[in-house]
This record gives structure tokens, sequence and C-alpha cells, in this order.
């Protein structure tokens, strides 16, 4: 135990709760900095998931992308992401709409995006061909030096001003500094109802996910290494993508109170029906799930001696979420060492972090509004169909709107970053011209 | 390429980055090996080394603004990944800790370049 003052030394214990991406990030780069700085410190990961069952049980619930920026930001950090792991290189999107679709390639058409599993697979899986992300990463964060403790928590308590962790049958166990990881799909979110501090849990909504079965060759041959994602002018549906995996791919949903309706009402238009093959029965799912993904950010997510990342602190909203957990989990590993497990140390050096994606956020819910109106209009819907495909087409031209939209559905780029682009007057005056042809109907 | 390797598949002597262009990223070998080869005054190639898995190169390109002091090319199938510099850039205004391991990795370089020089002094 560090004996004075709220700061890590040589010996302080942490405990992080769940053992997901953030928490393995957390695990990797407190570790690492602190053998930077000569230090010798003891981190246990809680983790109750076994990363190497499929199915629910080894599960973190997620469409499973790993964005451009996130790809390229863990290779700097000297995580690269093995082809035993990525079930798929993604290089391109496919935008479908009832007026059209068309192709979006990667600006280097390079494989810059990764499609995963957090676990191995679906629950039907009947060949364990890749591994899991999240069972990667915590292999990662043992290499390091972490411990994990294959349990859930029963309680967080605190006993002489130190946080304690306490798992079934066993004594509790005091920590200089906890960090929760856990989702928001976790039952451990009940562990918060006894802090000495205010917590204001995420807000969240609903998604769907589902999975099916089509074997690699098929997805080669059909999807290829593209994402495919729709926007429908079906109510409530506010985004929606198939994503080729291995020998599967996922598809997923993104909306208001998404029903059985609504997922119907998907699953038959027939710009989804045409991306699978002729006569797909699309009853025949492996296994499905509805997980629920954060809209809004934990407000105070630390106190001293205890902090809040990935999806139980402040994330990203629609896109991007294991890149926030990186983000979170950076900033907030890198306070503890460097600065200290204060409050207002992290008030000071990791609150920061987690505004800048809040106020973000702000400027996507903006964008997604828009993205809305676009879905509802057909007019709008020919004019990007045709500003796209018109860039698409001509080898050497700035690709204002590809960019844009590549931006929005694969999470690479800060929101505001993308609304700053599309007040680009060169932008606006090429949409423009794209809008009036739509409405003269030439 | 297998369905889940990212990067990009370079073949046997291709070239991935030309000494003296202008250069807007670094890269990040994903698997197997390439060259770093630099003209000497005589119209020779001299190799200045060889980078493995893991390994970066064409990093001085998001510190400075010269062109490329070497060109590089694959040994073997290689493949590698690009990190753009504005991303990179970016994310270390972030976090400048990011930084950490190319700074380490060229701190490594600087130690063994001052060992070359000794050596070559020692041998002429």
């Amino acid at each position: 135990m560090a004996e004075d003052g709220l700061h890590l030394d040589d010996g302080s214990r942490v405990g992080v709760i769940g053992g997901g991406p953030a928490g393995s990030f957390f695990s990797i780069f407190l570790l690492d900095l602190a053998y930077r700085m000569g230090m010798d410190i003891q981190v246990d990961i809680y983790e109750p998931r076994d990363y190497t069952r499929p199915g629910p049980i080894g599960c973190n619930m997620c469409g499973g992308i790993i964005s451009e920026s996130l790809v390229q930001n863990l290779a700097a950090e000297g995580i690269n992401l093995p082809p035993t792991i990525v079930q798929r290189g993604i290089d391109s999107y496919m935008l479908h709409m009832d007026v059209g679709s068309v192709r979006i390639e990667t600006p280097l058409q390079e494989k810059r995006i990764g499609a995963v599993y957090r676990g191995p697979g679906p629950r039907d899986l009947k060949e364990v061909k890749w591994g899991s992300f999240d069972g990667y990463l915590q292999n990662l964060a043992i290499e390091k030096g972490a411990n994990v403790i294959n349990q859930r928590v029963d309680e967080l308590l605190w006993e002489d001003r130190l946080p304690q962790i306490k798992i079934r049958k066993e004594e509790p166990q005091p920590y200089d500094l906890v960090t929760i990881a856990v989702g928001v799909n976790s039952a451990s979110r009940k562990l918060f109802n006894n802090l000495n501090f205010e917590f204001t849990a995420p807000k969240t909504t609903k998604t769907f996910i589902q999975e099916y079965y089509l074997g690699e060759e098929q997805i080669q041959e059909i999807l290829g290494s593209s994402m495919h994602v729709f926007l429908l002018d079906l109510p409530r549906l506010e985004f929606a993508a198939i994503i080729p995996k291995g020998d599967y791919v996922s598809v997923c949903l993104l909306g208001e109170d998404i029903d059985k309706e609504l997922i119907s009402n998907f699953m038959n238009a027939p710009e989804v029906k045409g991306v699978f093959p002729p006569g797909w029965d699309f009853d025949a799912k492996s296994c499905n799930c509805s997980p629920r993904i954060n809209i809004s950010g934990n407000s105070r997510p630390f106190d001293d001696r205890i902090v809040f990342i990935g999806d139980s602190g402040v994330t990203r909203l629609y896109k991007d979420g294991i890149g926030a957990a990186y983000r979170t989990a950076k900033s907030a590993a890198t306070t503890a060492v460097l600065q200290g497990i204060s409050a207002e140390d992290f008030e000071e050096h990791y609150w920061p972090a987690c505004r800048k994606i809040n106020t973000d956020n702000m400027i996507g819910q903006a964008m997604f509004l828009v993205t809305r109106i676009i879905q509802g209009q057909q007019i709008a819907r020919r004019a990007v169909l045709r500003m796209t495909a018109d860039e698409q087409k001509e080898a050497d031209s700035t690709k204002r709107m590809s960019m844009v939209l590549w931006d929005m559905f694969t999470g690479s780029a800060p929101y505001k970053e993308i609304f700053v682009r599309t007040l680009s007057p060169v932008f606006l005056a090429r949409l423009a011209g794209d809008l009036a042809i739509s409405v003269t109907g030439r | 390429m297998a369905s889940g390797e990212l990067g990009k598949v370079y073949q046997d002597g291709e070239v991935i980055i030309c000494e003296g262009e202008e250069g807007q990223c670094m890269f990040v070998i994903q698997e197997g090996e390439v060259e770093v080869v630099m003209d000497g005054d005589d119209g020779q190639e001299i190799r200045l080394g060889v980078r493995g898995s893991g390994e970066f190169f064409g990093e001085m390109a998001i510190f400075d603004r010269d062109v490329r002091s070497a060109t590089v090319r694959s040994l073997g199938e290689a493949r590698v990944l690009t990190v753009d510099k504005k991303n990179f850039m970016r994310r270390v205004h972030e976090d400048p800790s990011l930084a950490f391991r190319l700074v380490e990795t060229m701190s490594r370089r600087i130690r063994e370049l001052g060992e070359e020089v000794a050596r070559l002094q020692n041998n002429g």
C-alpha cells in the first residue's frame, strides 16, 4: 500500500473491475508507464467472462469494429492486431439507399479497419479459427504483469478511506486505486450504489445485433472486404450496418425502441435482401442480442482513489466505443502514474479527455440529426448519392462528401472535424448543385 | 491477403518509400522485413539496415518537413500499415505519451549510429 498521500508508488495495488478493452488497455498502459518510471505496481483485473468460450459467456456484445484511427494509434503503441484476431480487414464501405448504392474506397486503398468478435464468436460456432479481441488484449495485460481474477465482484466497499473489492467467499481486498471498467450491459453496475459520492450512470439506448453464418468463401464472394451501411427511410431507424467477419456476418441496428417490427422491416427491405445470397432465410440466425449503448456520459467519472473509464465513464456517440475505451483508459492510467489518484488529479488531468469526447458527442448529435433529414428526403438522398458516386469516379479529385460519409460511418475522425469539413464553400456549392439536379430530376 | 490481415502487402523488392520524396506518414511493419537503403556519393547503394515485424520506418516525416532521407523496400513479402501524420499528431497533442515508443526507437537508432561512427573511426 502507498502509505503517504493520494499517489501511486512502489508496491501500490490497483484493482480493475472489468476486463474488457477499457480494463485491459488501462492495465497495459498503467503497467508500462510504471515500468518506465521504475515503479513496481500490482494490478488485479476482476473479470468473470471466459473469452475462450463462444456465445454470450465470452462475448461483450458489440458490432466489433476497430476504427481506422484506433488501428493506427494501437500500432504506434506497439499493439499490432494479428490476423488470428482480426476476422476481416475492411478497406471500403458500400452505402445503400433506396435511390441506389455507392462504394466508398478507403483513401489509401489499404485495409486499416478491423472487424473482430469480442469473444471467439457466435453461440453456434462450429470451429474456432479466430481468437477473441477482448481475450487478446487481456493476454497483453497479463504479459505486462496484470493478474486476472476470473470472478464476479460482489461488493465495492470503503474501509479506512481505502476502496476494497470483495468477491464471493473471500475477504475484501484493499486497493490504493480502483478503476471501474464495466460495460453498460454489466450486472456490476449495482456495485456503485454504495459509493461515497454521487454516481450518475450514463444514459443508454437499446441496439440490435444478429449473426448469420455464411462461410468464409461466400462472404468473400458477396461482401468481400466492404462493410455495408444503410440509410433507409424506416421510422425509428437511425443507422444500420452489415459487417463481414470470418465465417459470419453481423447485422447491427441502431435507433429508437428497436422492436420486432423494425427488425422485420429492415430485413425485408430490398436494399438489405440484395446484400445477402438470393433466397436467404433471415430466420436462420446464429445468435442475436439487444445490448445497450451509451448516449450520454457519467457526469463525474472519478473521486479520490476511484476512476470510471470506457462505457462506465464517457464514450463516443454511436461509434468507435473501443476507441473511446482506449482514450479514456490511457488518460486515466497516465494521470494515476504521473499525477496522482485524488479527485483533483483526475479532474485536472483526466476529466479534460472525457469533456472533449462529451463536447464532440454534442456536435455528433447535430450531425446525426442532419443524417436523419437526409434519410427522410429522397431529393437529399439522390444528391448525396450523386455527389459521392461522381467523386469516386474521379481519380484525383478531393473526395469531400466521400470523406464526410467515410468518417461518419467509420468513427475515424472527431465529429467536430467532420462538421468543419461540411462548412467548406466548395463542399456546400457542390452539394447545392447536386441538390438542384435532384430537384429538376435530371 | 488473408481475410484478417491489416495494412498492405508489398512484394519482394517493391519500393515502399523513395529517397527524396515528400512524406506525410510513417509505417509499422505487421509481418516480414524491409531494407533501408541510400544512394552513396559514388552512385553505389548503401544498405543502412533491415527492419522487422513491429518496427517503424519513415517516422522522420512525422516530425520534420524534409524529404525522405532513404529508400525503403520490401525484403521478401512484407505487410505494412500506414500511420497518417495528421492522425498521429492529433493524438500526440491529446496524449504526448503516445510518442514514448517512437522516441525510444529513435534514441536506440541514434545510439546505434554513434556506435557505428566510433567503429568506422577506429577502422579508418
